[in-house]
């Protein structure tokens, strides 16, 4: 099948699109949730009642508190065997008193990476799993929305008291009546930060005016972060742990003389590794110990065993139902029975009923076949048993068979907590490998397709032969079809997690596999004919000594390092300075290349002059053999001697000389407006001068359609009717200044000094840099992409500067997730209260949330730097179509080219690092970006294409 | 000839990075706690300083120019003040493209001219002490297959090396391992010097390689 480069390169990134949609959807799985807590909640379910009889339980509320205080103690970075071990038992001297004989319960909690505070805290308390979407969904708004423990509880009247990390605090602010947040920026304070804990526990522990009292230790993750879990350190530092616990248990103990007990629970939010960091998923990083201390507790007697394991998410049920709140209803956590253990039978059927009743809700939820599921059938079949046993309770049965009988609905029970909640976690805990392995197949595919076709598709016709037919009857092809179906059933029938591509239809799953298997042939066949054609002797050892000039070494070396960079977390965090950095010395070769251009012509002598035409003419015709390019190359570099000599003349020379410079200022402007941007952001809005009213706006966006209407127009006419290539050109004219315009009215006012720098530099290139030099379609693609990436960050920065955190890059996910989804905006209601620009940009003249076009906005003011820079390629090369026919093919197939390597380098590089530690917080928000990318450079390639039609 | 030439090439260059080496350990000894990552200004200053007078007692021992003009003194008086005129230019003009490459333009300017003075002693200093102040004689050996002698090679490799040095001296400033020696200008500095030592011991090897290809058109 013959193919022009433009058609082949959208093909391409068409399918890529597919793998990187089918990439995403295995590395973000969708959290498990239920509506926010604001949402109509349904009312708690009274005791399964009798059927039959007229007897109806009275046990319709939630059942009263079982501990009067509780005292949450979290030590970060608290590992098990700090506990449990030897070093607990040398360093903690009253802690493995108080477990080994004391009434107390001990218990392993399992964290679920990312083993990172926030996320912890957020597990500890919502009882839910924080997925990654769920982290950057409330980012901007950085308090738990969820429905949480600390927020039921401030609800019914506690008191609570926090001391400690102050990540709590922005979590959940106002929620606390007193409050000492504690920063944990300063890694290497390893006694202050606990110093400012514990200053205020003696107070406290003598006031009766609190009902739940958190405290957030931070010195031992300090510890393990910068001297390792083996240090000298760590001893002492457990020592001081185990003083603040003695010291609060003695007090809670002192205490007690009215009727409810109080409880001390003492837990880790996550372990460390081995070398002392944490965010992985090894067994030192998720196993922390989770202690019950209360004299309610029976005393434990006889040897000491294993701590029991359990998940770190039944601490939020456990803790719910100790204090007589309703079990958030996003928990995925069961009760942790032994705490309310010494309740009457009836109270503990009561309240493990509630449980499994919030987690068999959350199920029906989340998925369709609820009723399928055996935790389900198990709790249906509990609820039956347990009407039956309040039956004979109601009756007056109260003997050992009854107790017998609730033992055994106890225990049916707990089977149904214990199914449910394992089915429930299921659907978030691990990374979909096979959906991410497939798309990622798809996507090498398709770089290694490109990489294959650059020969061809940059040649002087830009037409290519794509091989279809004869890999798609060979006999490789149907094996392989085979072989991936086979492995297809084998590794769904086998796969004990959730996973996205074995539910879709099982026609589409054998869709995408011929797709694979097609690609792969088509590759093999590409290289084929490679080896064919590089077995012919080469002729012409003249094409071999083309000389590389500067600004190919520049291109060829800055998307190497781009690429390259993108394994290290820093360099994705600052890649903007990486884009800044480039364009800078692409600024400065370019005003090196026009000074030589300059002054060697000037004194150029002719002999050198005819010299250096034979040398082209040799050139030319060793290039004429090979179909390369070359010739281009060889026609520009002579149009070049011919052009400049034309150009030396007047003043436009010094002006030439000087744009490299005036655009390296602006650049420098523009990067320094950003870090000043600080105060012009929270400056009070002074106006935006279009959308100061709907009315305004509204008359603005039909100028702008009626812009755009008429270069659409002009387009189709220089398409079909005409074949003035003016027409053309007026028309795209037309496109790029509505889509300007556009621009204009969607970015906010302290961002409109990037679009005019932006058209600035614009004009500049192409009338000074491109048309003197005369670069060829490959190298003007390749740094206007640059400069578009450069803008994309300028523009960036500006948005989100007043947010401009250490957490730079979650902020920015939020946007782009607003943007895929719009699913943020659904979330918090339609309102302006995100504050990214981005989605503000979507309710420009639309009095309500109008979803289409909200989308459109905002992923177009997110975009404009990338697409305004298309755009104005596309203009600039149809321009040049006198040149050479084939430049707008060329720019398309390059436009592919460059954002498909670091899309495909970058996929792979984050399979690699899922378990890195920065990985929800840099690699994932740059992976959204970049896919969203992918659909854009998509539609900007589609539209390439469509006005390259005429060339074919 | 060539053989000769190209051995009084690399003593002098060898000579160049003695220098260079000495400057990193013989301050140490006259002065407490003098270390280049720590008193990093203080190095850049020494090391400039050091370059410099090596480079100009060096050219005029070995005066690698092939014919040296009888000329007057006022004619020697006005050719230093170009060249000085034109060297504090080049570290302007440095510094200049350092700012627009993104060093703060109000603080630690100290530190960019330095670095500035630095690369201008590695580039411009030699091609004054080689070529004097002339324009056209540099925007000459500065094009392809425009050196004149295996000097003039040499200065070419050596410029572009330092150049290039700094350029990847600023790779490791964003990356956040809060090390002592990410602090502007060190890496910067450290990566002109390594480059600019490469240079110098790449020169005359590359010159000794590529003896055959070499032929030097008088001008």
């Amino acid at each position: 099948m013959r193919m022009r480069s433009g058609v082949f390169a959208f093909s391409c990134l068409l399918v890529e699109a597919l793998g990187v949609a089918l990439f995403l959807r295995g590395f973000f799985p969708v959290p498990v949730r239920t509506l926010p807590r604001r949402e109509a909640r349904g009312n708690p379910p009274a005791e399964p009642a009798p059927s039959g009889t007229g007897m109806v339980s009275n046990w319709t509320k939630i059942p009263p508190p079982v501990f009067k205080k509780v005292v949450i103690v979290l030590i970060d970075a608290l590992r098990d065997d700090f506990v449990f071990g030897s070093k607990g038992k040398q360093f903690m001297p009253y802690t493995t008193q108080v477990v080994e004989k004391g009434t107390s319960y001990s218990f392993i909690a399992e964290a679920k990476p990312p083993t990172v505070t926030m996320p912890r805290i957020k597990a500890l308390m919502t009882g839910s799993i924080p997925g990654f979407i769920d982290v950057i969904v409330n980012l901007n708004t950085p308090a738990l929305l969820d429905d949480n423990l600390i927020w039921q509880a401030k609800t019914a009247g506690k008191r609570i008291i926090f001391y400690g990390d102050d990540t709590w605090v922005k979590l959940f602010p106002k929620h606390f009546v007193e409050y000492d947040g504690t920063t944990s920026f300063f890694v290497s304070d390893f006694t202050e930060v606990d110093d400012n804990v514990t200053r205020h526990l003696d107070r406290v522990l003598k006031r009766e005016d609190w009902d739940l009292l958190i405290l957030h230790y931070l010195g031992l993750d300090h510890i393990g972060h910068i001297m390792g879990p083996n240090s000298p350190l760590v001893g002492p530092k457990l020592r001081e742990m185990d003083n603040v616990l003695k010291k609060i248990h003695i007090s809670l103990l002192s205490k007690e003389q009215s009727s409810l007990p109080n409880l001390l629970v003492v837990c880790g939010d996550h372990g460390m590794s081995e070398t002392g960091s944490h965010g992985g998923s090894s067994e030192g990083e998720v196993h922390t110990p989770l202690l019950f201390i209360s004299s309610a507790f029976e005393k434990r007697s006889g040897p000491l065993t294993q701590p029991e394991l359990v998940q770190q998410t039944d601490l939020a049920s456990t803790l719910a139902v100790s204090l007589g709140l309703p079990i958030s209803r996003n928990s995925v956590g069961k009760l942790i029975l032994p705490v309310v253990g010494g309740k009457t039978m009836r109270e503990q059927l009561r309240f493990v009923h509630l449980n499994g009743f919030q987690l068999s809700r959350l199920l029906q939820e989340n998925t369709p076949a609820y009723e399928k599921d055996p935790g389900y059938e198990r709790f249906k079949i509990a609820e039956k048993s347990h009407s039956n046993w309040i039956k004979l309770y109601l009756e007056g049965n109260n003997s050992e068979i009854l107790l017998n009988l609730g033992k055994k609905v106890l225990k049916q029970y707990l089977e149904a907590l214990k199914t449910l909640s394992s089915s429930l976690s299921k659907q978030v805990a691990q990374y979909d490998m096979y959906s991410m392995m497939v798309g990622s197949v798809i996507i090498m595919e398709v770089l290694l397709l490109l990489l294959l076709s650059i020969p061809k598709a940059l040649s002087s016709q830009a037409v290519f032969e794509v091989p279809l037919s004869p890999p798609l009857f060979s006999l490789l092809f149907y094996l392989m079809c085979l072989v991936l179906c086979a492995v297809h059933v084998i590794i769904c029938t086998s796969a004990k997690s959730l996973c996205y591509f074995c539910s879709m239809s099982w026609l589409m799953a054998v869709g995408v596999m011929m797709l694979i298997s097609a690609l792969m042939c088509i590759i093999l066949s590409a290289i084929m004919r490679i080896f064919e054609s590089s077995r012919l002797p080469v002729k012409n050892p003249i094409v071999s000594s083309f000389s590389w000039s500067e600004v190919d070494v520049l291109i060829l070396a800055g998307t190497i390092g781009h690429v390259v960079s993108l394994g290290a977390s820093s360099f994705i965090e600052e890649e903007h300075q990486t884009w800044y950095f480039l364009t800078t010395t692409l600024c400065l070769v370019l005003g090196q290349e026009l000074c030589r251009n300059n002054f060697l012509l000037n004194e150029c002598d002719p002999q050198h002059r005819t010299t250096m035409k034979q040398n082209f003419d040799a050139v030319k015709k060793a290039s004429d053999c090979k179909n390369i390019d070359i010739s281009a190359a060889g026609n520009s570099k002579l149009s070049k001697n011919t052009s400049s000599a034309e150009f030396i003349k007047g003043s436009d020379k010094w002006i030439s000389l000087a744009s490299p410079w005036i655009i390296l200022i602006c650049c420098r402007l523009l990067r320094s407006l950003n870090q000043t941007g600080v105060q012009w952001a929270h400056r009070p809005d002074f106006g935006h001068w279009l959308t100061r009213g709907i009315t305004e706006a509204r008359f603005v966006y039909v100028f702008i359609l009626g812009i755009v209407f008429t270069g659409t127009k002009d387009l189709l006419k220089s398409q079909f009717i005409s074949t003035d290539p003016s027409v053309k050109s007026t028309g795209l004219w037309e496109v790029y200044s509505g889509l300007v315009l556009l621009a204009a009215l969607l970015f906010r006012p302290h961002n409109l000094p990037v679009l005019v720098f932006c058209l600035l530099i614009q004009t500049m290139m192409t009338k000074y840099i491109w048309r003197p030099l005369t670069f060829d379609a490959a190298q003007t693609t390749i740094m206007h992409y640059w400069f578009g990436q450069a803008f994309f960050y300028f523009q960036l920065w500006l948005v989100h500067i007043s947010q401009l955190t250490k957490h730079f890059p979650e902020v920015y996910c939020v946007f782009i997730i607003a943007t895929c989804s719009s699913y943020a905006v659904r979330i918090e209601g339609n309102s302006n209260g995100i504050a990214t620009v981005d989605v503000s940009a979507g309710f420009v003249g639309l009095e309500s949330y109008v979803e289409i076009p909200a989308i459109f906005f905002t992923v177009f003011a997110t975009y404009a730097g990338p697409l305004l820079w298309a755009i104005h390629l596309l203009y600039y090369l149809s321009s040049e179509v006198k040149r050479s026919s084939t430049a707008v093919g060329h720019g398309c197939f390059c436009y592919a080219l460059m954002h498909s390597i670091p899309v495909a380098i970058y996929i792979v590089l984050v399979t690699v690092l899922r378990y890195h530690l920065f990985i929800w917080s840099v690699f994932s928000p740059k992976l959204l970006y970049e896919g969203v990318h992918v659909f854009i450079t998509a539609a900007i390639c589609l539209f390439f294409t469509a006005m390259d039609q005429k060339h074919s | 000839m060539k053989g000769a030439e190209v051995g009084r090439l690399l003593t002098a260059n060898l000579l160049c990075v003695f220098a260079i080496t000495l400057t990193t350990f013989v301050p140490a000894f006259f002065w407490d706690g003098f270390t280049v990552l720590g008193t990093h200004l203080t190095w850049l200053c020494i090391c400039s300083v050091c370059v410099s007078t090596f480079n100009i007692i060096l050219h005029f021992v070995l005066k690698p120019n092939l014919t040296p003009k009888r000329s007057s003194f006022a004619h020697k008086i006005s050719r230093f003040l170009k060249s000085c005129i034109s060297f504090f230019m080049s570290c302007v003009l440095f510094h200049a493209i350092i700012v627009l490459y993104g060093a703060p333009l109000i603080e630690s300017v100290a530190e960019t001219f330095l670095l500035a003075v630095l690369l201008s002693t590695f580039t411009t200093l030699q091609c004054l002490c080689l070529l004097g102040p002339n324009i056209q004689a540099w925007i000459r050996v500065f094009t392809k297959n425009g050196a004149t002698s295996i000097w003039e090679s040499s200065l070419q490799i050596t410029t572009i090396c330092s150049i290039l040095g700094t350029w990847f001296g600023a790779f490791p400033i964003p990356l956040d391992w809060d090390r002592p020696w990410q602090v502007w200008p060190i890496t910067c500095s450290l990566g002109a010097t390594f480059g600019y030592v490469a240079g110098l011991i790449i020169a005359p090897l590359w010159i000794h390689w590529n003896r055959k290809q070499l032929t030097y058109k008088s001008r």
